[in-house]
């Protein structure tokens, strides 16, 4: 029940705890619990053994209005190649989108399919399409659904046993969680973004120091953010190991919500409102660790190896094996710089890339098309480069940027405008790295062979990519933003 | 779900921190609507000198003999050895399905990432944590000439290796249980179902907003 905050003396509660409460059907054990599930995205990859599974064991589905499908893993992004279903050139690929359409026609679930102009990657169109809400519990077959919690959302990932046992029941049996709060003071330099921050903060919590955690980003910097730059921050809180990010709700989150709500809400908006305005940790709520970032310590990050926690700040230089403290490190090290063809001490200033993706679930909403378009200022990708793509997060997102002229100033740059997926940045359709192809990558993984078997991937921010491109080299924005830009 | 509750075999050291899943099973292979057929794919980028598709021949593929996987001592491993936080990165279960199609039952680690953790229990693999000393220890000994065998006791939580020595691990109760009795997940929830059903009644009161 919600509280009186006149009259309750309740003690203090994190956000976690909140959103964890609202949702316990039974609690199992000490550790346990059935959580409902309200929301649910679906897509072709991760889906078909779950209906499977349904199938082979007479089950239906709980509540086929709680669910959500799109298409996104693995289709193409050439126009040409998409008009129907038939069009798309792999056959492994048309068989799963094909599947996928056959299961939500059996089970009646709602489904943007290629052609309509919500289909998307399914974090991008679940928040835009005002479908992702605050106070929720949301799961996906995919391990940045942790974007969803920019909205004060209990969001994770899960693999496809769970999507089927939400499927079945609308509830999952549920590991209770840590909470780590990142508390970030102060406010970003001037061209330092969601994504840098991010870097930052995986570096300095390690790409396993989040295990068993749901990470609560907070302070300044992040109230200052807009709802795009907490989804991308909020996305990389698995890179960190913890399967939940999370933002309490403010002004910011309401207005975003109210601008996409349907009928449902804006009808209820003032209830709804008022109970998703306690959604914050409270003052005095006591989390199990915490750790403090100063925003102004934040540099533009590129990554050099093979683990998002390996990053250096744009003017850096990639570490020595003599820097790390510990043995696994050194060999991790060696490791990640024998696969990136990279030799410690190098200045990042010196890579020169072959490829600039600009897209993902991380980077491809508006508000990051515009950041990259401002960067480019009337200049061209280099005569370097062998590719540079934008892949718009949805159909709604390319719609936005051509009603803006955005498109424009990438395709003079020499960009390649594309439809929407997730594209290079897990490179299961044709957009991919060859063997030895090094990518600057507003995407979330740098794992060996993540971008295309051999494929070497440096995560950036859209301005970093943008720069990048341009210059065929890593260049730190703080030193090459146009001169004529705001 | 698979049943777990003893297990013996082979120690096959795979000397890598950070083992992401799309390290344990690349994309490609995702494209599959199975839930088998991976287990030949499983470490694909560094088992294989080339890069392969579903459906291939693995038999002929040129094998990289360096990996541990293709070394004659190995051979039937049915235990992995890791270091730090063994598969992290993406959520695919495909990871935990290669892993059981290759004949692995047991990884024993530093530490795993949460979902590939819950997707290992799901398909009956027992991750067992170990501190780094003892996973160093291990190493050795699975490297060593004689090589490496050890017994899992998932009911007394007991893990004995071949060179004499044993340690007791931690697992939750509810995991152990699970395992034990190889549990199938959404039978155990259907048993709730009236608290569900309840529950939703509850919450269209509370949150009319999320019910169309």
């Amino acid at each position: 029940m919600l509280s009186n905050p006149t009259t309750a003396i309740a003690p203090p509660q994190t956000l976690l705890q909140k959103l964890w409460n609202r949702r316990v059907v039974k609690n199992l054990s000490e550790d346990e619990d059935l959580l409902y599930i309200d929301r649910h995205l679906i897509y072709e990859v991760t889906s078909p053994q779950a209906f499977e599974g349904l199938r082979s064991s007479g089950r239906r589905v709980w509540r086929p209005d709680s669910v959500l499908a799109t298409v996104d893993h693995n289709v193409p992004t050439m126009r040409h190649e998409r008009k129907s279903v038939s069009d798309i050139p792999d056959r492994l690929a048309q068989e799963q989108v094909r599947t996928l359409i056959e299961n939500v026609q059996e089970h009646g679930i709602k489904f943007h399919g290629l052609g309509d102009s919500r289909q998307g990657i399914v974090h991008v169109i679940g928040p835009e399409l005002g479908w992702t809400l605050p106070g929720t519990t949301i799961v996906a077959g995919d391990s940045h659904t942790s974007t969803h919690g920019a909205f004060g959302t209990l969001a994770f990932g899960v693999g496809t046993s769970d999507v089927e046992h939400v499927l079945a029941t609308q509830c999952l049996v549920v590991k209770q969680m840590r909470t780590l709060r990142v508390m970030i003071n102060g406010r970003l330099p001037e061209h330092v973004v969601a994504k840098d921050l991010a870097l930052f903060v995986i570096k300095a919590i390690g790409s396993a120091g989040g295990v068993g955690h749901a990470i609560e980003f907070a302070g300044e910097a992040v109230a200052a953010l807009s709802m795009e730059g907490r989804m991308t921050l909020c996305n990389m809180a698995i890179e960190a190991g913890a399967r939940v990010g999370l933002v309490g709700v403010d002004e910011t989150t309401l207005e975003y919500v109210k601008q996409r709500a349907g009928d449902k809400v804006l009808n209820h908006w003032l209830e709804a409102s008022a109970d998703w305005k306690t959604l914050h940790s409270d003052s005095g709520a006591q989390f199990d660790r915490e750790v403090v970032i100063e925003a102004k310590d934040v540099p533009p990050m590129v990554t050099w190896g093979t683990s998002p926690d390996m990053a250096v700040p744009a003017n850096g230089t990639i570490p020595k094996p003599e820097d790390l403290p510990d043995e696994q490190q050194r060999r991790a090290l060696e490791q990640s710089l024998a696969y990136m063809g990279l030799e410690p001490g190098t200045r990042l200033v010196d890579v020169a890339v072959d490829k600039v993706f600009i897209g993902s679930c991380t980077n491809s909403r508006i508000e990051d098309l515009r950041l990259a378009a401002r960067q480019i200022q009337g200049r061209s990708v280099s005569k370097s480069l062998k590719q540079a793509i934008v892949v718009p997060g949805s159909g709604l997102v390319k719609q936005q940027a051509e009603r803006e002229g955005l498109h424009l100033m990438f395709m003079e740059a020499g960009f390649e405008w594309r439809e929407p997926g997730c594209s290079m940045c897990l490179g299961m359709n044709n957009d991919r790295l060859n063997p030895g192809e090094r990518c600057a990558s507003t995407s979330n993984r740098n794992f060996e062979g993540r971008q295309g078997a051999g494929g070497r991937s440096h995560l950036v921010s859209p301005s970093m990519a943008v720069a990048a491109a341009i210059h065929g080299r890593f260049v730190d924005v703080r030193e090459d933003y146009p001169n004529d830009a705001v | 779900m698979t049943p777990f509750d003893t297990h013996k075999g082979k120690v096959l050291p795979l000397d890598r921190s950070n083992v992401d899943t799309d390290a344990i099973i690349p994309k490609q292979y995702m494209k599959s609507i199975r839930k088998t057929g991976y287990g030949d794919f499983l470490f694909d980028a560094w088992r294989y000198k080339d890069v392969g598709e579903l459906g291939m021949n693995c038999a002929l593929r040129a094998k990289n003999m360096d990996f541990p996987i293709n070394m004659e001592r190995f051979k039937d491993a049915s235990i992995l050895l890791v270091r730090r936080n063994f598969g992290c990165g993406s959520s695919r279960e495909h990871a935990a399905w290669a892993l059981k199609d290759a004949g692995f039952r047991v990884i024993i680690g530093e530490s795993f990432a949460d979902i590939f953790y819950g997707n290992a229990i799901k398909n009956g693999i027992l991750p067992i944590m170990l501190p780094a000393d003892v996973i160093e220890m291990l190493f050795e000994e699975a490297n060593s000439a004689v090589g490496l065998h050890a017994r899992v006791d998932l009911a007394s939580r007991a893990l004995a290796v071949s060179s004499g020595q044993s340690w007791s691990f931690e697992i939750s109760d509810d995991v152990r249980e699970r395992l034990l009795k190889g549990l199938d997940d959404v039978g155990i929830s259907l048993q709730w179902i009236d608290d569900i059903i309840d529950f939703e009644a509850k919450q269209r009161e509370r949150e009319p907003w999320l019910y169309s």
